[in-house]
């Protein structure tokens, strides 16, 4: 008898999630095995790369990054549209730094027109970005869930410290959420139950586990993501089964040995090259734990993690 | 597969002697059972019984050794599927492939820039550790004298590469000290690499194309007495090759599977065009279970993030890795030296330290114990709070050593600046700057 298998019993999936408008939407998850086993379940969705802009421009961003979006910085709808048209973009995740309190501190209003402007550059899905503050992210997400009603965006992060006003807005509107919590499993299901309680339709749900940059705590995001796997397909827990996102471009790049030049560290070889290892090295890794939506930055590194997902999946 | 307690205690004396430490036998056998007890405890085990206990408690996938001097290091002996269940032991290894037809000055080039390929991360030296010589020609004097080239006048040690039993007997004369790993026996040459392999105690890699033929190849060594083994299921397309690797990690740990329990070698250096594209399918093996990943070149770009992936893939899960609380002197600071406070999680020490000292600013960094954690990590979790901070700086001493009174906190805490001040009567508190990167020029410029 020749060599058998030792099949993993799966006795739940991701469910598939299916996100932005009409005809430019994409579905999401839908995988009833663990990443890319193909080989005892289905993939029916390959992992997406959103590719991240900014609405303001970016002051701190590398140099061989920047290189790239030099021409569009300034102007987030045509970023976005670059970054369709030229590079592919799966969705395009606006992050809406300008509302930051410790930063400049922009008003709903003008993050509305902003995203308002990038729907109508894009025809891909459209996920919108909070500042991480739970509560200028509550008050800007409800502002833009009711100017873009109909629009099917999705919004994040959703904590439990503003779940309940983006929820609702989201309800109300027609858009989906991220559930966003610090790298915990029991964490990640309590919000999802909270958005449930509250009535929000799980078919419009992404799981953001907060993601750690390679080499900056990546082996943290990396477990949990696959004990939340785990969870949702071994152990069937139906609070679990959600898409996951990784916003994962901004951890990479923000890191200083994805920012230093070649005279700050000549042992690291040509910044340009390694940036865009570093990114796509740890998108390989996301990936290998589960990832469904990648959200990335450098226009190389995202050509290479897509030919890479398309090797693991036709 | 382990045996159980019960079934260690019918091997066993049964005269509850207690010289083992315990008061019975089946104390004993319990705790050899749960991993808490070594055999070599008990001194009037029998042979036979030491043999079927050896056996039983042999590890699922055998650690290998491969190599000797400072980059020897073990491959496999992994015992679990998914790194939080346990951890990972042995991290994947790194080879970059020398072809055998080149120029003794051309290899002693390349040994040299890829010998520059060491970072310093959290204390430790991460560097690649193996040159692959792949015959190209069959010429075995050339190969051989490559071979001794590269053993000699590097730390690099060796997968020798050839299927020629002639060729691999002269390399292994000539390197056969520094432990070479050889690549590969195959159903053509296994009778004639097996005994190269067990003539000389050196680790052989098996090569098939499919795990069948695997199966069938480890099991015939097996038989001659060849232990220290490398699985290589022959996929080259990624596809096949983490289907592979996740059935023979199946196999062995969930199966029993002994014909399995071996690490693996993998190569991206046959499975794309160009190095980057074979960086992303190392990566995947760094995830999912390659014990050797072998490249076509190794090149800091490329090299760099994996090591990093690799760091952070087989760190413990369960002991975040972490520095002694206390007073850090950089750069001989004195009284008038700035005062900096962190956590003590060893990737933030590090980062931390590092920045100071490349600013060439003397200065004292106090770490407190966080319990390993970050700084926004610990301030979350209440370790990091403002009075602990406060008191902490009170106690360790540091007020002896200074005469100023003036604390710089990272600028991720800044909200516990009040609660420190409060701590610490008379101090000045400077929120310092939020990422590290900027502590050289915040120093500086004071
Ligand atoms: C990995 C991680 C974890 C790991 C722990 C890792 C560890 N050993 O610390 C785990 C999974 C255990 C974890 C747990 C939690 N986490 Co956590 N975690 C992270 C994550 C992803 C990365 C942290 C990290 O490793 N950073 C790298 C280190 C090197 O950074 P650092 O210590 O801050 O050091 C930098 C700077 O501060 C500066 N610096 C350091 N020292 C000094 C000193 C001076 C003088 C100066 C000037 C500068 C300076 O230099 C360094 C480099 O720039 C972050 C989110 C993120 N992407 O950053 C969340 C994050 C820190 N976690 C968070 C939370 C809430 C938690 C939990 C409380 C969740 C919970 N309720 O259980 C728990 C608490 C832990 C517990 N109860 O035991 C929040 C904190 C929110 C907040 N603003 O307060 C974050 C920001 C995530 C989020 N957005 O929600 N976490
Ligand atoms: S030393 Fe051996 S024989 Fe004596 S009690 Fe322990 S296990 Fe039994």
């Amino acid at each position: 008898m020749g060599f058998e298998l030792n099949k993993e019993s799966y006795s739940g999936g991701i469910k598939a999630i299916s996100i932005g408008k009409g005809d430019s939407a994409i579905t999401v998850g839908g995988e009833s095995c663990y990443p890319f086993h193909t080989f005892e379940g289905d993939m029916p969705n390959k992992p997406v790369v959103a590719m991240e802009i900014w609405d303001m421009e970016p002051e701190d961003w590398p140099e061989p990054v920047m290189a790239h979006f030099k021409d569009v910085v300034a102007d987030p709808a045509a970023w976005a549209k670059k970054c369709v048209d030229d590079f592919s973009a799966d969705a395009i995740v606006v992050q809406l730094k300008s509302i930051d309190p410790n930063d400049k501190d922009a008003s709903g209003q003008s993050a509305a027109e902003t995203v308002k402007k990038v729907l109508a550059a894009v025809n891909v899905p459209v996920i919108v970005w909070g500042c991480a503050n739970p509560s200028k992210d509550e008050e800007v997400l409800k502002i833009i869930a009711e100017a873009c009603q109909g629009d099917n965006l999705v919004l994040g992060p959703v904590e439990e410290a503003n779940y309940k006003g983006i929820g609702a807005a989201a309800m109300g509107y027609g858009h989906a959420v991220i559930a966003s919590s610090p790298i915990d499993v029991n964490l990640a299901k309590q919000i999802n139950i909270l958005l449930e309680n509250l009535g929000m339709p799980m078919d419009r749900l992404l799981v953001d586990p907060t993601t750690g940059g390679l080499g900056y705590g990546l082996e943290y995001t990396y477990s949990v993501m696959e004990r939340l796997s785990m969870a949702a397909m071994v152990q069937g827990d139906d609070k679990l089964q959600f898409p996951m996102i990784n916003n994962l471009g901004n951890e990479v790049w923000k890191c200083k040995e994805a920012k230093q030049t070649l005279k700050e560290a000549e042992v690291l070889g040509d910044p340009e090259k390694r940036g865009i290892m570093m990114e796509a090295i740890g998108a390989i890794s996301y990936l290998m734990s589960g990832s469904n939506i990648l959200v990335m930055r450098h226009p190389e590194a995202i050509r290479m993690t897509k030919e890479y997902i398309d090797a693991l999946t036709d | 597969m382990a045996l159980t307690g019960i079934q260690i205690f019918k091997l066993l004396p049964k005269t509850n002697c207690k010289e083992c430490g315990v008061p019975t036998c089946l104390a004993f056998a319990m705790n050899l059972a749960s991993g808490k007890a070594e055999l070599d405890s008990c001194p009037y085990v029998s042979d036979e019984a030491r043999e079927q206990l050896a056996e039983a408690s042999a590890p699922p996938i055998r650690p290998v050794p491969i190599g000797k001097g400072v980059r020897a290091a073990k491959t496999g002996g992994e015992t679990v599927l998914f790194r939080h269940e346990k951890t990972f032991y042995n991290p994947t290894m790194f080879a970059g492939i020398i072809t055998s037809d080149s120029a003794e000055a051309d290899v002693d080039a390349k040994l040299k820039a890829w010998n520059a390929l060491q970072y310093e991360r959290v204390g430790l030296n991460l560097r690649p550790e193996l040159v692959a010589l792949k015959d190209v020609n069959g010429d075995g004097v050339a190969f051989a004298a490559l071979a001794k080239f590269i053993a000699e006048t590097s730390e690099f040690n060796l997968v020798l590469m050839s299927e020629d039993a002639e060729v691999i007997s002269g390399a292994v004369k000539a390197a056969g000290f520094k432990r070479p790993l050889i690549y590969a026996a195959t159903a053509d040459n296994v009778d004639a690499f097996g005994k190269i392999a067990l003539e000389n105690e050196l680790p052989l890699a098996v090569k098939s194309d499919s795990i069948d033929g695997v199966i069938a190849l480890v099991d015939k060594l097996g038989e001659l007495g060849v232990k220290d083994l490398v699985i290589d299921s022959g996929a080259r397309e990624v596809k096949q090759a983490l289907a592979d690797q996740v059935a023979i990690r199946r196999a062995a740990l969930k199966g029993g599977n002994r014909s399995l329990g071996f690490p693996t070698i993998a190569f991206p250096c046959e499975m794309a065009s160009n190095v980057e594209m074979e960086g992303l399918i190392a990566s995947m093996f760094v995830a999912k279970y390659g014990g050797i990943v072998v490249m076509s070149d190794l090149t800091t770009e490329v090299i760099f993030p994996l090591l990093l992936e690799r760091l952070n893939i087989f760190t413990d899960p369960q002991r975040p890795m972490t520095v002694t609380e206390g007073i850090f002197e950089i750069g001989n600071p004195d009284e008038n030296s700035p005062v900096l406070v962190t956590t003590n999680f060893a990737l933030t020490y590090f980062i931390v330290s590092g920045e100071i000292e490349a600013s060439k600013v003397p200065a004292w960094l106090l770490i407190k114990d966080s319990e390993g954690l970050s700084v926004l990590t610990a301030w979350a979790a209440g370790k990091f709070g403002g009075d602990d901070v406060g008191m902490f700086v009170k106690k360790c001493g540091i007020m002896d050593k200074v005469k100023h009174t003036e604390l710089i906190i990272p600028g991720y805490a800044a909200a516990i600046a009040g609660d420190v001040e409060e701590e610490l009567s008379g101090w000045t508190i400077t929120v310092g700057p939020r990422e590290a990167a900027h502590i050289a020029g915040f120093l500086k410029s004071r």
